[in-house]
């Protein structure tokens, strides 16, 4: 593919990136494969700026909201319906309303405003991808508060290294462990269970989720006994509680009284017990196995691309995955090298959150507060740091292009121009964020525009702008 | 546009959204000869619903003992028969029961075992054999086959489910349009949308459908008034209470759109957070929330539909059942058997649909689930055949491609 040095940094900015923000094209059409090259980079992606609050801390948080309800329900057994002050500030339900709301708001916020205004936009799409691979989702109570900054301790330092330790550092973080029930699974013949009277034992949410989602896909050839199999070698992977010293609470921690004792057999492979290197020891080998390869560059392709990638970018993204044993560097540098990537067409439509921060990027904006963006991401579809299931969010058009949307994302780009549209040259605008993309019928609709809100609400909702 | 403004009820939608109920409806119904009447509502409970709560079997003698702590005591299920109850949230839907308009299949499945949500959700809604089989849901194929006629479609929520996606044009709608909107936009984008197969078709019908949604809120306000939720007054309590009203709401409002003469004669909802790997609760807890949310949009919408409800057939379907064992977590796992709901004026009254295999350690599907003895396909065959009209020939090709093996459930209008 041979496209102009403009068209390619147009590419290069919109289908590898977010969206120019203006001036970025001229400069990328110097060296616009170069360009990307250089975003890829081994101590991983950037972090959003604020103050970085830890899972731990978060769950301690979240822990004390535990102990209030707690206290606060036997409060209401002993004198009922208590209505003085001090309960009203201590009622867990505000607590907890006020630590779900603000804490990822503020991450969710902080996140929003580095991808409007990063000039490394490769690398935080990069980045985005690896985080709705291994998604962690607030829509349970614990996980609510940790997926930010899950994100930035399991994913971010690990996007540009190897696969392997991406998949370590999210299958042994706290949040996953919580998120997928993994922190309490006991293995039936453990110490553990032994030493409880209730029944306790294996939760194969986990094991089933890695097998399925993050490593060889579901036809990569594990049937039912393999999932179990791998659920009772992951047991014992968990989080310190309260009853732990000060400086384990809320990290990892391997329970070794919880742990199944024995050898298990994961798709025809042994493994003897090593305690928390058993669990270790699968997941090495789920990350070397070709069906991880083919199912992640498949999915990569995918993801920036086309819905229906071309068979022979899968096959370039594979080959350099199985030749550097899952180096993601290079398998972001053969995604950046391959003709495939080049089409001119744009084949993806963005999905919200994409949309929404190539809007602000194309004014040269960055969102100021979570009100701006979050109703609208909720009314679209994607609310912040929810993904409805472990699988993440679609990347697939179907899934976003239902009519309501559309007329939502009208109504958006409508609101969002009334409010920034001021003083604008808009042609100026159009060019800059679409460069050589930009059509001599979308050009025309945004000159002929009775007002400037109505222009660049023209350019936003464009079908070269809701794609990438 | 007025309609869409109000905020009582643009909250009250909103509310149901986050509750994780959204719906889809699609099928205008025919002019009113007599199958035009007959309405079908499929209600999609994603993350995999245990039946063994929902409908617990307490006369089995092996219930208890596999459920532990999470089982639901004989003396608080709400009783079906000598084996069956309900569980003690879904009491509308028992009320129900007791006039003939609700019957339980207790040991249902998909043709999928592979015991991922994405898969057999994918098989749940394609009607498929096999998973990614098809990229268009059974739902549009059966109103295809149905054919003959113009059939509008529209779908309320916020992403376009695969049940419902195929050749039928399927509209959406969803609650939060904030602005009133610059008038010349729509038609400026409509030019622009004219050559873009996927723009251009959306932005048109999410205009018709915003009018059409605004008119038929208008008439349902009648029966939404006082369905919004209570305004404050802390505890979880009043959240769950909050959460039910809001599902009741989507049901009326749902309803209220059934009831226009113009109205969808086929509806999809969705319900999600069924996925309870721990601490799913026994009479009280997680599980106990979702289904009381259920039982609340299924009295919203027999409430909403008045004379309607007659002519009505609601059926609930999951992707799997979980574990028959209560798990190490209190909770329980990925599954195969479990339990459909079918509802309605229409439904012929009549016991249990399909055989119970019984909990014994010999029954059980891979010596760990409810073992399935009816295809969840077979259910739906039924439904659409006796309810709607569809033949035969129709159901077995390609509302439920390559299907001739699997039997139509009978007896159910």
């Amino acid at each position: 593919m041979t496209a102009s040095p403009d068209l390619a940094a147009a590419i290069a900015v919109t289908r590898f990136g977010l969206g120019a923000r203006p001036g970025e094209l001229a400069v990328v059409a110097r060296d616009p494969k170069g360009w990307l090259r250089d975003q890829i980079r081994r101590d991983g992606a950037d972090q959003p700026a604020g103050p970085a609050v830890s899972t731990a801390e978060r769950l301690a948080g979240f822990r004390e909201y535990q102990m209030d309800r707690r206290e606060a329900r036997q409060g209401d057994r002993k004198d009922g319906d208590d209505q003085d002050g001090k309960t009203e500030a201590r009622d867990p339900v505000r607590i907890a309303a006020r630590m779900i709301r603000e804490g990822p708001a503020e991450d969710f916020l902080a996140r929003a405003q580095l991808a409007a205004t990063t000039p490394a936009g490769f690398r935080e799409r990069w980045a985005l991808f690896w985080a709705n691979h291994f998604t962690v989702s607030g829509v349970k109570l614990v996980t609510a508060t940790v997926a930010g900054p899950f994100e930035q301790e399991a994913i971010r330092p690990h996007v540009f290294g190897r696969f392997e330790d991406l998949l370590v550092a999210s299958s042994s973080h706290p949040a996953m462990l919580l998120y997928l029930d993994q922190a309490q699974s006991i293995g039936p013949d453990s110490r553990a269970a032994n030493r409880r009277r209730r029944a306790a034992g294996l939760n194969e949410n986990l094991a089933r989720e890695i097998l399925e989602l993050h490593t060889v896909g579901v036809d990569g050839g594990y049937g039912q006994a393999d999932v179990t199999e791998f659920a009772r070698a992951l047991t014992g992977w968990s989080v310190g509680g309260l009853r732990e010293p000060g400086d384990r609470q809320g990290r990892f921690l391997f329970r070794p009284q919880a742990h199944e004792p024995g050898a298990r057999t994961v798709m025809g492979k042994a493994y003897r017990d090593g305690g928390v290197d058993q669990g270790r020891a699968v997941l090495a080998d789920l990350a070397a196995r070709p069906a991880t390869a083919r199912h992640l560059s498949y999915k990569l392709a995918r993801h920036f691309v086309a819905d229906a990638p071309p068979p022979g970018l899968v096959r370039q993204l594979e080959t350099a995955w199985t030749r550097t044993g899952g180096d993601l560097a290079a398998v972001a540098a053969a995604l950046v090298e391959a003709p495939e990537a080049w089409t001119p067409a744009p084949a993806k439509l963005k999905t919200p959150y994409e949309f929404l921060v190539s809007g602000y990027r194309a004014i040269g904006a960055r969102p100021g507060a979570i009100q701006q963006i979050a109703p609208t991401l909720n009314g679209l579809g994607q609310r912040a740091f929810s993904p409805p299931s472990p699988k993440g969010w679609s990347d697939e058009a179907a899934a976003w292009a239902a009519p309501d949307a559309i007329v939502k994302r009208m109504a958006w780009a409508e609101a969002f121009a009334a409010r920034t549209a001021r003083g604008l040259d808009t042609d100026a605008v159009a060019a800059d964020a679409l460069g050589a993309r930009l059509t001599a019928p979308v050009r025309t609709a945004v000159a002929r525009a009775e007002s400037r809100e109505e222009a660049l609400a023209v350019l936003l909702m464009s079908p070269e702008f809701q794609r990438r | 546009m007025t309609a869409l403004a109000s905020p009582t009820r643009r909250a009250l939608l909103a509310a149901g959204a986050g509750f994780g109920v959204s719906l889809s409806f699609m099928g205008r119904a025919r002019a009113a000869d007599g199958l035009g009447r007959k309405k079908l509502v499929v209600i999609v409970a994603r993350g995999a619903m245990d039946g063994l709560s929902a409908a617990p079997p307490v006369g089995d003698p092996d219930y208890a003992g596999l459920r532990g702590r999470i089982a639901i005591p004989a003396e608080a299920a709400l009783k079906l028969d000598e084996t069956f109850g309900l569980h003690p949230a879904l009491a509308g839907i028992h009320g129900l029961a007791r006039k003939g308009q609700a019957r339980i299949a207790p040991a249902v499945a998909s043709p999928d075992r592979a015991r991922s949500h994405f898969e057999a959700q994918d098989v749940l809604e394609s009607g498929a054999a096999a998973a990614y089989g098809t990229s268009s849901g059974f739902l549009n194929r059966a109103l295809e086959a149905m054919g003959g006629h113009r059939v509008e479609a529209l779908s309320v929520g916020t992403t376009a489910p695969l049940i419902l996606r195929g050749k039928v044009q399927t509209a959406s709608w969803s609650p939060g349009r904030e602005t009133d909107g610059n008038p010349r936009l729509p038609a400026i984008l409509g030019d622009l949308y004219a050559g873009d197969p996927l723009l251009g078709p959306a932005l048109a019908q999410g205009l018709e459908t915003e009018a059409m949604v605004a008119m038929a809120r208008k008439d349902a306000a009648p029966a939404a008034a006082g369905m919004a939720p209570a305004a404050s007054g802390g505890g979880l309590q009043a959240l769950a209470r909050q959460g039910r009203a809001a599902a009741e709401g989507v049901g009326r409002t749902t309803a209220g759109l059934m009831r226009r003469p113009d109205g969808p004669q086929v509806v999809a909802l969705s319900i999600d957070g069924w996925d309870t790997h721990a601490n799913q609760g026994a009479v009280e807890g997680q599980l106990a929330g979702r289904l009381s949310y259920l039982d609340a949009l299924v009295m919203g919408l027999h409430d909403g539909l008045g004379e309607t409800w007659k002519d009505t057939i609601v059926v609930t379907a999951t992707e799997f059942g979980r574990t028959a064992r209560v798990n190490g977590t209190g909770g329980t796992d990925h599954g195969t058997g479990s339990t459909a709901l079918v509802m309605g004026g229409a439904l012929k009254p009549g016991g249990v649909i399909g055989d119970w295999p019984t909990l014994k350690p010999a029954a059980l599907f891979e010596g760990r689930d409810t073992r399935p003895t009816l295809d969840l396909r077979g259910l739906f065959k039924g439904v659409l055949a006796e309810h709607l009209g569809l033949d035969r020939r129709a159901l077995d090709t390609t509302v439920f491609p390559d299907s001739a093996d699997v039997a139509a459930a009978t007896g159910l209008a």
